[in-house]
């Protein structure tokens, strides 16, 4: 399958393009051209799946792992060395797909929303750069191939959020997200040059095939009461929090919205901060080996899960609510793997469960943001309190935006309920604790989701006196009818089949008892939400003046940010950098001034034995020769 | 006469050619001329290097030549070239042939200023050339010398204070190095100065060892910008002219990094493998402590400086670690360093050109005045903040991978310590090109500004080109690297 290079090739050819002869090109070439590449490259990661999911599974009833090129690109040692390859197996597999439709799905759209904006040509190129580092990360033969395509997704992902460059909350945004998970990618080198240390390879195949070798190399070694295995993998996962905004590290994802919405549906929604996720369930075998990380992976997601759906119920920011939710669900994958403990079909039940919900997650959350793109487009704002009642304005946005809605509560026969019911499954068998804790965030999904909806396009209407809203153009909801499709029947494909912990096929089937639970839950917030929301009426705010703290509280979202930002101007920069800036200009410069002026002031008293006047000089002499003179009488 | 004298040669003729120029069209020619002959020197010298490697000559030293010169003391013009060499003569005349498309309006005085500037390549030029401790001593001092001038004649600011720091540090430095010369020379038991001959066969007593590679370490290690003698540097840059920024921070802060793997660690590698903890220290402060000031400095030219501080520190820091990887690692930073910081200060030196001023808080906006120049500042602060693609990520990683395969508790903290410069690093990166660059236009008549004229173009892309040559396809330079450092590693493999 050497051809699947053409997937990444042709989004580096569009990105060197457009980027270097883009303002020679109109407006529709450019976005033409970008959207014509990534069509063909969506199409050949068809026929790559297609083909790699019909050949038949090796003895042991799993899909063989190819690598049809891998390249030496940079040798360090004999043993080490970076390749650039390509990877192929069921979930490199499933993200090619996920991440072309997504792509090409926003291709096309962004070719109406972004219509007449300064920096078109731009903004497809850095599209195409992104989709380029998105698939070489996906397709990653080593974990330093995948360490450089998650810098080159960190850096397409700044240029998108900066976008807009003239905006201050565009660009200081952008510095954040970059920084934010800059920070997590320290970790992640660490982790990866302990792990790289110890193992001597970077290469996936050859972790795989031995995956506790990490832990018998460094049996005994222990660095602050945890084993360095558990510490390199814990550092690894680092990164993946980082990129997949996990707690402590999500606050650069809701300030990523700064960015134009089709890159917050690309980027911040369906493919790149899914990359964490991503990054474990590739080293899973790994983690299996180290338990107490995997118990780490699931307090971090629980905790994270609970706090963005929370908060998500108090922003008025329609794409921030998005981007808690995204949070949030990104959370309920991350869990999922952390409950699967081991590589046994049911025992790992979570990892497949993880990647069956990241494949739909994909798909209906890059629906809602576009969705909310159609919205903002027609009211230009961001804000609930301009919306409401736009089902009247807007029929297809409206119907599209509920699927996606009804998909991510976990109701059937969306594909949201089957993926979450998995989760949830996995979840309950592993402690019944987490079991309840993640059920209660599902409800929490429910009800935000469907606040939001019925503030768009319920509740009362606000006077759209300037103009009235309108729907979008084609472009721009064909690609949400196409979502909306997929979404209403992803839920029946046999994922199992394709994916699972072990490669082995894996039935699924619902438990009943999870299932029924769930959809309770769900129709019970939802019920609240319509008792609440649909038509305009003063009980959210008396629950809120009610509930005052704790509503300013996550409406301020915990102060998460305040706290960041203490840290890094308070901190870092007032209590470190100046005082280092300070000590070097005036101690160790001061140093090097005073040196000179020492030398200066010496010179400048002994200058006056060279006077000039003999006198002086014949006075010197005579009674030099005395002190001489009298010196050797004495001795 | 062997080819490598005509990297002296050609500058030499350079100046003659400029002495006797007279209008600014025809001093154009000739630095044109020359330095692309230089860059073509330095090509072929590759070519050459490559083949002559390929045909299985495994000498330490290649294209050897060697003259008596001043019998008494054995003093030889000797020249010959390794992997090291051959990647700092490349690195050196692209930077030449940028810095002189970047002076291209050069004002006042533009025929003295090239004929110091062409003085300057000579010395950088025979330092990295030469393999006798002698000529490589005076190229040095050849190379320092026109500094005071370019900087007090041709230079912003507090030219004169500037220009006075800079080289009495500087000779300050060479004052060390001159004793630790003349202790190898005297204590090698060779009578010789060719650092080949006293490498392999030398054999000099420990405890001179001890004395003399503090000595020649500081030596170098103060035109390398290690902590704490790194403050000529910020005053440095901060006034001198565009190309004489370039060059110094591009070449000659290069010149402490080769001379500290040259002559200190080559020549006495048991002192190096007993005193390294100390200089890793000092180096691994320079890092940090290089990469936090450029955070909160306002002036464009400090906070590169600054920058070079860090980026500086991490050459000598990985040359410490003793190794292959990270001293093949060293010397692509040594390359990527030269090549981007040259791309950032011709980059400053245009913006200040227009605007008059390098204060970050006074600029805005510049991405919507002057595009290109803009574009390319990204792409040089992305290739400082080690973006995979860009020569920064290749070597940083080589660095880091290489430190990391001391398996002892000191080198792992020091090494881990160095990597959070990446996050600092990204810190002042992304605040200058925020303020600088994007947000609205700060002073109304910025507007009025044009965008780069050819000959700027030409001197960015050109390094850009380098920068992401690099960066995209690092095996080929690596391998050229690793062989040129092998000889080292073995000796202090054996010292061990």
């Amino acid at each position: 399958m050497e051809y699947s290079v053409i997937i990444l090739l042709l989004p580096l050819c569009m990105f060197l393009f457009l980027g270097l002869a883009g303002h020679k090109l109109s407006e529709r070439v450019a976005g033409i051209l970008g959207t014509i590449g990534l069509t063909i490259a969506t199409v050949v990661a068809y026929m790559v799946a297609f083909n790699y999911f019909t050949m038949p599974r090796n003895a042991e009833g799993v899909f063989e792992t190819l690598q049809p090129i891998n390249l030496e690109w940079l040798r360090f040692t004999e043993h080490l060395h970076i390749d650039l390859g390509i990877l192929l197996d069921p979930i490199s597999v499933m993200m090619l797909v996920v991440i072309t439709t997504v792509s090409l799905m926003v291709h096309i759209y962004s070719l109406g929303y972004m219509h007449g904006e300064k920096g078109f040509q731009r903004y497809y190129a850095f599209l195409s750069l992104f989709s380029f580092s998105m698939l070489g990360l996906v397709v990653a033969t080593n974990i330093f191939q995948m360490y450089i395509f998650w810098e080159l997704v960190g850096v397409s992902s700044y240029l998108l959020i900066g976008f807009y460059y003239t905006k201050p909350a565009a660009v200081s945004a952008s510095k954040k997200a970059f920084i934010v998970t800059r920070f997590a990618d320290l970790g992640f080198l660490i982790g990866i040059l302990i792990l790289s240390f110890f193992t001597e390879t970077f290469d996936f195949a050859t972790l795989m095939s031995n995956p506790t070798s990490l832990v018998t190399e460094t049996a005994g070694m222990t660095f602050m009461g945890c084993s360095v295995a558990a510490w390199a993998m814990a550092l690894i996962f680092m990164g993946g929090a980082g990129k997949s905004a996990m707690f402590p590290l999500h606050i650069w994802l809701p300030d990523a919205m700064e960015g134009p919405t089709p890159v917050s549906a690309l980027i911040h929604a369906a493919t790149m901060v899914v990359a964490g996720v991503y990054l474990v369930a590739r080293l899973f075998p790994m983690y299996c080996a180290v338990p107490e990380v995997l118990d780490l992976i699931t307090w971090v997601g629980a905790i994270t899960a609970l706090y963005a759906a929370v908060v998500a119920c108090v922003q008025t920011d329609i794409k921030r609510v998005l981007a808690f939710s995204t949070i949030s669900q990104i959370a309920f994958m991350m869990v999922a793997l952390g409950v699967a403990f081991n590589t046994d079909l049911h025992t790992g039940l979570g990892y497949m469960a993880s990647m069956f919900h990241l494949f739909t997650h994909a798909m209906f959350k890059a629906l809602l943001f576009l969705g909310a793109g159609c919205i903002i487009h027609a009211v230009h704002s961001n804000e609930m309190s301009e919306m409401g009642n736009l089902r009247k304005y807007m029929p297809v946005t409206h119907i599209t935006f509920l699927i996606a809605c009804l998909a991510i509560a976990g109701i059937p026969p969306f594909s949201g309920f089957f993926s979450k019911d998995e989760i949830l499954t996995a979840v309950f068998e592993k402690s019944t604790f987490w079991g309840v804790w993640m059920t209660a965030v599902a409800g929490l999904t429910a009800f935000y989701m469907f606040r939001l909806y019925y503030r768009i396009f319920w509740w009362s209407k606000p006077t759209y006196e300037h103009h009235t809203p309108h729907e979008a153009p084609m472009t721009m909801y064909l690609p949400l009818v196409f979502l909306a499709l997929v979404t209403c029947v992803a839920g029946f494909i046999p994922f199992g089949e394709f994916v699972s912990v072990n490669g082995e096929a894996y039935h699924i089937h619902l438990d009943w008892s999870v299932a029924t639970t769930s959809i309770i839950v769900a129709v019970a917030a939802i019920a609240l939400a319509t008792w609440m929301y649909l038509s305009e009426n003063s009980k959210p705010k008396a629950l809120a003046d009610k509930f005052r703290a704790l509503h300013t509280a996550a409406y301020r979202r915990f102060y998460m940010d305040e706290l960041y930002m203490w840290v890094t101007h308070k901190i870092i920069f007032q209590r470190i950098c100046r005082p280092i800036a300070w000590f070097d200009r005036h101690i160790v410069d001061g140093t090097m001034n005073m040196l000179a002026t020492v030398t200066n002031s010496v010179s400048y008293g002994i200058r006056k034995l060279q006077s000039g006047y003999i006198q002086w000089y014949v006075w010197v002499f005579i009674m030099g020769a005395l002190l001489i003179a009298v010196l050797a009488m004495c001795f | 006469m062997n080819f490598l004298s005509l990297f002296v040669l050609i500058p030499l003729l350079m100046m003659l050619g400029l002495w006797i120029s007279r209008d600014m069209k025809q001093i154009r020619t000739v630095a044109v001329i020359g330095s692309t002959l230089l860059l073509a020197l330095s090509v072929y010298t590759l070519v050459e290097f490559l083949a002559e490697r390929a045909a299985g000559n495994t000498a330490t030293m290649l294209f050897t030549d060697s003259r008596m010169w001043y019998a008494p003391l054995n003093i030889h013009y000797a020249v010959g070239v390794d992997g090291v060499s051959v990647a700092m003569l490349l690195l050196s005349s692209i930077i030449v042939f940028a810095g002189v498309f970047a002076s291209w309006k050069i004002d006042p005085l533009p025929k003295e200023f090239f004929l110091w500037f062409m003085l300057l390549s000579t010395g950088v030029f025979g330092f990295f050339i030469s393999v006798d401790l002698f000529t490589m001593f005076m190229f040095y001092e050849v190379a320092l010398i026109p500094m005071y001038l370019l900087i007090g004649v041709w230079g912003s600011g507090r030219k004169t204070y500037s220009a006075m720091k800079l080289t009495l540090m500087l000779m300050g430095g060479s004052a060390l190095l001159m004793i630790g010369i003349l202790g190898i020379y005297y204590q090698s038991g060779l009578h010789s100065m060719n650092v080949v001959e006293i490498a392999e066969n030398g054999n000099i007593p420990m405890n001179w060892q001890y004395f003399l590679f503090p000595m020649t370490f500081v030596g170098f290690g103060v035109l390398g910008a290690m902590f704490p003698f790194h403050t000529w540097s910020p005053d440095g840059h901060a006034s001198a002219p565009t190309a004489v920024s370039m060059l110094h921070a591009g070449v000659l802060m290069k010149l402490g990094g080769y001379g500290c793997f040259r002559v200190a660690i080559y020549l006495m590698p048991q002192a190096a493998t007993e005193l390294a903890w100390i200089f890793l220290i000092l180096t691994g402060i320079s890092v940090v402590y290089g990469a936090f000031s450029a955070c909160v400095q306002t002036d464009l030219k400090y906070i590169n400086a600054y920058s070079s501080v860090s980026h500086c520190g991490l050459v000598l820091f990985a040359i410490l670690m003793l190794n292959t990887t990270a001293m093949t690692g060293a010397v692509m930073q040594m390359l990527s360093h030269g090549l981007m910081t040259a791309l950032f200060f011709a980059l400053i030196g245009m913006i200040y050109g227009r605007t008059h001023t390098r204060d970050i808080r006074e600029m805005g906006g510049l991405m919507q005045i002057m595009p290109f120049l803009s574009v390319c500042y990204v792409v040089a602060g992305l290739a400082s903040l080690g973006l995979p693609g860009l020569s920064g990520f290749v070597a940083e990683m080589t660095i880091f991978v290489g430190s990391f395969e001391h398996a002892d508790t000191f080198h792992r903290v020091l090494t881990i310590v160095a990597c959070t410069s990446i996050v600092i690093t990204a810190v002042y990166i992304l605040r200058v090109v925020g303020k600088l660059l994007f947000g609205a236009v700060q002073n109304e008549h910025h507007r009025e500004l044009t965008d780069a004229e050819w000959w700027e173009r030409l001197s960015a892309i050109t390094l850009i080109v380098c920068v992401a040559a690099i960066g995209c396809f690092p095996n080929w330079i690596s391998d050229l690297i690793r062989h040129g450092v092998e000889p080292i590693t073995n000796l202090l493999s054996q010292a061990l």
